[in-house]
């Protein structure tokens, strides 16, 4: 498969007060043409600072991409384009949705006006032709009545609607990477179904590869082709759909997958959750991050961090667990097998 | 729109008749009266002539219902002080050299201090930032009778460039517009700021951003209109002031302006004086609020369509 964005050795910091807190700790990984990839943990694990060192997002929230860091788009590299080549690529040839809808669109501007702004920002066109266009997207997105919507202001339409007008923004130039981050997070439940319907069916139509961010992998399933579990900034476990959730093999993809409300009311159990919080960022980690919140720590886990083991081509475990001297563990009840049409 | 406007004007007349009931009897309750604050030692037969003359002998309250019942012809009476004297013509003769004084600081306060704001939080913790930060705190701090000494110092003793005092040329309005300026300047600039740093932080900047759109488009289009929607409430507010003018400005520059007068007035227990203006005062002040509502509604599309449902 070709490939359409390279990272690789993604180091991310922040400066704080407190010190330089590690967001994103040497993350690599590849993505092909059309394809679907879903970035999955839990808040702080690094999926949205990711996410939005791709489209070189972070320097309003203060983020430093470190040196080293490599990103390839389209044979480009991101890191180096002056920040007018940038603008050309952000927007019409990757774009991004964001998680909250209500706060991402500007409240005192149209949505006709702020569909519109990213045509004319990339094309030289005349109005007539940007509002033809503009009303396309709606109805792509299925907003009823789009003429008189386009004259809507934010705050008439319900949040469904605004991601909506998210996505009918982020498609206006045909994107060949569109970036959604916890794009259904802020919508209840029914209306997630429907957008994530939604993005699915345009994935297809506009044959666009897909970073999806979520912390819910109930949604992922169904909408993937590869997964890649983060935590504390690194990618703990990755590998196709089928792989992560038939055969998962790091402790922390089973807490997640045993946390999915779904599969507890099958076995009528109290929903799994797992104790403890992820290790402080501030500090140099020396241990496998996931150690002090594991029911399978063993002493090494505690003395060095394991490297990534790959068990396919595609199938990949940082986990002390898949090493040959390592005890085996069976994973708990119900992981494994786990049916996801 | 019209709804809403009409809506407005009906308030309005209420607080109107509110704030004249509430200053006449404040007024009326300061210890002394006209006659006695302009004559001390007035035999106490003809002072009573006088305040039987002016109808001051009467109850308050029969006095208050014939203040109403001339206002409401439309007459703000005359000045008790120098009879003949009409408060709307004190208003017409002295309210335009205040409301041109006020006005020019004003509008340089405003539009500097909006300036220098978005220029702050553009170059937030950099060295423009701190700078302006650092201006704005001693313009707010530092009193406007100080300003003055200084500037009069400076400008006409050590370097004579403009007079000292008085009014009637261009000359004369440079010192006093300087020294009003500075105040609204200095909190323009400090409310711009935190008002785009507030708006720089929002999704949507993010939005555009990752939209590709260009960082003077963002600025343009994107943070400065929404972050100036709070300063126009501040501007309008402001607007009215300016007409009732500033005593301490015009005593100092001994101009003929609106704020002395009023001053002297209420010394002078010029009681329809004091209340004519008053009435004026407060009717501009209204009337910009009213004015800064339909500016904000057309602004600000979530305040249009909530008035309209």
């Amino acid at each position: 498969m070709d490939s359409l964005l390279t990272v690789k050795n993604l180091n991310v910091s922040f400066n704080t007060y407190a010190g330089e807190v590690k967001a994103v700790r040497g993350v690599s990984f590849d993505l092909g043409v059309k394809e679907a990839l879903a970035m999955v943990g839990e808040s702080g694990c690094g999926k949205t600072v990711t996410s939005k060192a791709v489209m070189r997002l972070l320097s309003r929230s203060g983020g430093i991409i470190k040196e080293g860091s490599r990103i390839e788009f389209m044979g480009q590299d991101i890191l180096g384009l002056s920040t007018r080549e940038l603008n050309r690529i952000r927007g019409s040839k990757m774009s991004m949705i964001f998680q909250d809808s209500m706060t991402s669109l500007n409240p005192t501007m149209t949505i006709g006006n702020q569909i519109m702004e990213n045509i004319f920002t990339h094309e030289k066109t005349t109005r007539q032709k940007a509002r033809e266009r503009a009303i396309e997207l709606l109805k792509l997105v299925e907003i009823p009545n789009p003429e008189t919507r386009l004259k809507n202001y934010p705050h008439q339409l319900s949040g469904g609607m605004r991601q909506r007008v998210m996505i009918a923004i982020a498609l206006a130039l045909n994107p060949s990477l569109l970036i959604a981050d916890e794009p259904t997070t802020a919508l209840d439940v029914t209306i997630q179904a429907q957008l994530m319907d939604l993005l699915r069916s345009l994935k297809e139509r506009f044959s666009m590869s897909v970073i999806l961010v979520t912390h819910d992998l109930g949604v992922v399933a169904d909408f993937a082709d590869k997964v890649q579990v983060m935590y504390a900034g690194t990618i703990v476990e990755r590998g196709t759909v089928d792989e992560i959730f038939d055969s998962p093999r790091h402790p922390y993809t089973w807490a997640l997958l045993s946390s999915i409300p779904g599969r507890a009311q099958e076995s009528k159990s109290k929903l799994y959750s797992l104790q403890g919080t992820p290790p402080d960022l501030l500090l140099p980690l020396q241990q496998c991050p996931f150690a002090p919140r594991c029911q399978y720590c063993m002493p090494i886990c505690k003395k060095a961090i394991p490297k990534e083991n790959f068990l396919t081509d595609t199938h990949g475990v940082a986990c002390w667990l898949q090493h040959p001297m390592a005890p085996k563990v069976t994973p708990p009840a119900g992981i494994g097998g786990y049916d996801h049409e | 729109m019209a709804k809403f406007i009409l809506k407005r004007i009906l308030y309005m007349l209420v607080v109107l008749f509110c704030v004249i009931t509430l200053t006449f009897f404040l007024v009326h309750s300061i210890p002394g009266d006209p006659i006695t604050s302009m004559v001390q030692d007035l035999p106490i037969e003809t002072r009573d002539l006088y305040l039987q003359k002016y109808g001051f002998d009467q109850p308050l309250i029969v006095q208050y219902v014939k203040f109403i019942q001339q206002l409401l012809t439309g007459d703000l009476g005359q000045s008790l002080r120098y009879p003949g004297r009409q408060v709307v013509d004190i208003v017409a003769n002295y309210a335009p050299v205040s409301g041109i004084i006020g006005g020019i600081a004003l509008a340089i306060g405003f539009a500097v201090g909006i300036l220098l704001g978005i220029i702050a939080a553009l170059n937030r913790n950099r060295w423009p930032d701190r700078l302006v930060m650092v201006l704005a705190l001693l313009g707010t701090t530092i009193p406007t009778f100080v300003f003055a000494a200084v500037l009069q110092y400076v400008f006409t003793v050590t370097v004579p460039l403009f007079p000292t005092t008085g009014w009637g040329t261009w000359g004369h309005l440079v010192l006093p517009v300087a020294c009003m300026c500075v105040g609204p300047l200095a909190s323009y600039a400090r409310y711009m700021r935190s008002s785009v740093l507030d708006i720089t932080n929002q999704d949507f900047i993010l939005t555009a951003e990752a939209k590709g759109v260009s960082s003077f488009r963002i600025v343009s289009r994107h943070i400065f209109r929404n972050s100036f929607l709070p300063c126009i409430t501040m501007i309008c507010t402001s607007i009215a002031g300016i007409f009732s003018g500033s005593f301490i400005i015009e005593s100092i520059f001994a101009i003929p302006g609106l704020g002395k007068y009023f001053i002297s007035a209420i010394n002078d227990r010029d009681y329809s004086v004091v209340l004519g203006l008053n009435i004026i005062f407060t009717g501009t002040y209204i009337l910009s609020i009213l004015v800064c509502d339909i500016l904000l509604a057309i602004i600000d599309p979530r305040i249009r369509i909530a008035e309209e449902n």
